[in-house]
């Protein structure tokens, strides 16, 4: 790719592909920008005139707002400790030469190839339903009262559910780090005198930290997003409504376009300051 | 204090049995070498005595204590490896106090002992570098400074040269050398290379297949060597060995010649060849000699002045007391 002939020949055929995904990203969002500056419920009357701030205002002081930013801080903050901690101890696990090591590892991925709505529903009426969930049934056997879940535990729930679904992503990501570990720097850890602990804590986390950053990084965004299992398990309601599920609740349930458009930019503003804070720390990490 | 003993040792992977029963002395502030092709088990021994693998059989003793149930970091022994092993992501100086941190030390006896080994091995200016930014040697001599500060009863190098070039390969020899003469501790060094052997070890132990071939200083291996093995094991250019009808003549299956015991002539000599190629290393020219009825050329060494052209017919005469007998099992005949 040095001579003028072949650079040009490059850019050319690169064009479909850069102006669908630029025409792909910037319509929705110029249409949701638009949007967000009038007022306009389908339903109820369409479009009346625009508007200015006024959803943007209304957005922020709604009752909901704050709930929802914490719930959702909760859930991305709760499935994160869940993934690298688990996955963590679950990829040292599976780096272990064991019998059937192959098929271990390929059952530790499957519930990440499980549709979001699919594992929700399953987890719903599988594990968590309280008469003839799985978790109930086990309760009783211990003789304890089944905890009803969905809403005594949504909260905790929906972590569990998204946590599963998670889970194989940062154990395969990690699992692929530790195995790049040069095993004489454990060894020479254990010629130095380091116990089994320390070795973790030395040699091991550390070896680590960049793949822990980029699972933290990549799974944050994907988490700020997710939809479909509070759908099908609470739809919103015991605390669990995140921000994204709000914004689906302005325009859908309410009808209100307007509102709920002001809400998305919100959205994507916070989501690009979280990404840029965490794409300075992984920047850090990989310098070294 | 850093006296090694080896009785009966074994091991085993599976089937297949990589040291039959090997017995082995090494005495405290000695510095021995294990030499052989790869995959002769001298790494594995070298592991077995650190304690990173377990014996199948036998007993190994430092300082008269078995020690199959003393863990790594208890025999007091401390190892180089071949990949230096550096913490990444730890400074040069913390480096070197991992092992003190691991045992305990208080922060200024950590300071004083990092201080030190940076000292003895030029690393003063680099404490706070890590080793990412070094250069291969400066990694090497921080991976001997790991091992110093814990003063070991003993070292155990793991072809610590092998991932060097080979004029810091020299320099390093030196060092190590030097080292061993300034500390006065048992030192173990595996190496695939002759020279290394040759060089730094009081004692070089031969290895093959798990065999010790022949334990000696390494004047007493050059000399006399015990086997065909050995014997064309040690020394660079290798021995001569030639069989048949000349071997005959001095009563034995296979005779053998160094390069350096062979004199060569334009007008007369014992036997006449034809030089084949000639490597001219400036101090010494090594030609190699192609003799009618031998298969493989004799290698000559002779002065870098001498120059004989490809082609040219010369003679050449063995030093009688140089000759090494073999017998049709390939030992030594005295």
């Amino acid at each position: 790719m040095s001579t003028k002939a072949s650079r040009s020949a490059a850019r050319l055929m690169l064009a479909p592909a850069v102006i669908l995904l630029l025409g792909w990203m910037l319509v929705p969002l110029t249409l949701t920008l638009i949007f967000s500056f009038q007022r306009f419920l389908p339903m109820r009357g369409g479009f009346q005139g625009w508007v200015g701030f006024e959803n943007y205002v209304r957005f922020v002081t709604s009752s909901a707002f704050w709930p929802s930013v914490q719930a959702t801080v909760v859930i991305v903050g709760g499935v994160l400790l869940i993934t690298v901690t688990l996955g963590i101890l679950l990829a040292i696990l599976l780096d272990q030469p064991m019998w059937g090591q192959g098929v271990v590892r390929i059952l530790v991925i499957a519930p990440f190839f499980v549709m979001p709505t699919v594992s929700g529903l399953v987890w719903k009426n599988m594990f968590m339903d309280p008469n003839n969930g799985l978790l109930s049934h086990l309760w009783r056997f211990f003789g304890a009262d089944p905890i009803i879940w969905l809403s005594d535990a949504s909260m905790l729930s929906i972590i569990l559910i998204v946590s599963w679904q998670w889970l194989p992503f940062a154990t395969l990501i990690l699992l692929t780090a530790i195995q790049s570990l040069d095993s004489e720097q454990l060894e020479a850890a254990e010629m130095d005198g380091a116990p089994i602990l320390s070795r973790f804590w030395h040699i091991i986390l550390p070896h680590l930290s960049r793949a822990i950053t980029i699972v933290i990084l990549i799974q944050t965004i994907f988490l700020l997003a997710i939809f479909a299992e509070i759908f099908v398990t609470t739809q919103g309601s015991f605390g669990t409504r995140t921000l994204t599920y709000l914004i689906f609740q302005r325009v859908l349930e309410s009808q209100n376009v307007g509102l709920g458009s002001a809400g998305g930019i919100y959205a994507v503003i916070l989501a690009n300051i979280f990404a840029l804070f965490l794409m300075r720390i992984v920047g850090k990490n990989l310098d070294r | 204090m850093g006296q090694i003993v080896l009785e009966q040792v074994t091991k085993s992977f599976g089937d297949v049995t990589v040291i039959p029963p090997l017995d082995l002395t090494i005495e405290d502030g000695e510095f021995a070498v294990f030499v052989g092709p790869s995959g002769c088990g001298k790494s594995t021994l070298l592991r077995l005595i650190a304690g990173l693998e377990d014996v199948t059989s036998g007993e190994i003793r430092i300082d008269g204590k078995e020690c199959a149930s003393i863990p790594p970091a208890r025999r007091g022994l401390a190892m180089v490896f071949q990949s230096y092993a550096l913490y990444p992501h730890m400074t040069v100086r913390k480096n070197i106090a991992f092992p003190l941190r691991m045992a305990g030390f208080d922060r200024a006896e950590q300071d004083r002992r990092v201080e030190q080994a940076a000292a003895v091995l030029n690393l003063t200016d680099y404490l706070d570098r890590r080793p990412g930014q070094l250069s291969g040697g400066q990694r090497q001599r921080v991976a001997i400074g790991r091992a110093i500060v814990r003063e070991p009863a003993a070292f155990l190098f793991d072809e610590p040269l092998s991932n060097l070039d080979a004029a810091l390969r020299v320099g390093m020899r030196l060092e190590i050398s030097e080292l061993h003469n300034r500390l006065q501790t048992t030192m173990i060094y595996v190496t695939h290379d002759q020279v290394e052997a040759m060089t730094m070890a009081d004692k070089i132990v031969v290895l093959r297949a798990g065999h010790v071939e022949q334990v000696g200083s390494p004047l007493d291996l050059y000399r006399a060597p015990r086997n065909l093995f050995v014997a064309g094991f040690i020394g660079s250019p290798k021995m001569n060995l030639i069989e048949g009808e000349e071997a005959v003549k001095h009563n034995a299956t296979t005779i053998g010649i160094r390069p350096e015991h062979i004199s060569i002539s334009e007008s007369e000599g014992r036997w006449s060849g034809i030089v084949g190629v000639s490597e001219h290393l400036g101090s010494d020219t090594f030609f190699h000699v192609h003799k009618t009825g031998l298969a493989d050329s004799i290698t000559v060494r002779a002065d870098g002045e001498v120059g004989f052209k490809h082609g040219a017919r010369i003679h050449m005469t063995p030093r009688d007391d140089m000759i090494h007998r073999f017998d049709e099992k390939g030992l030594r005949i005295a």
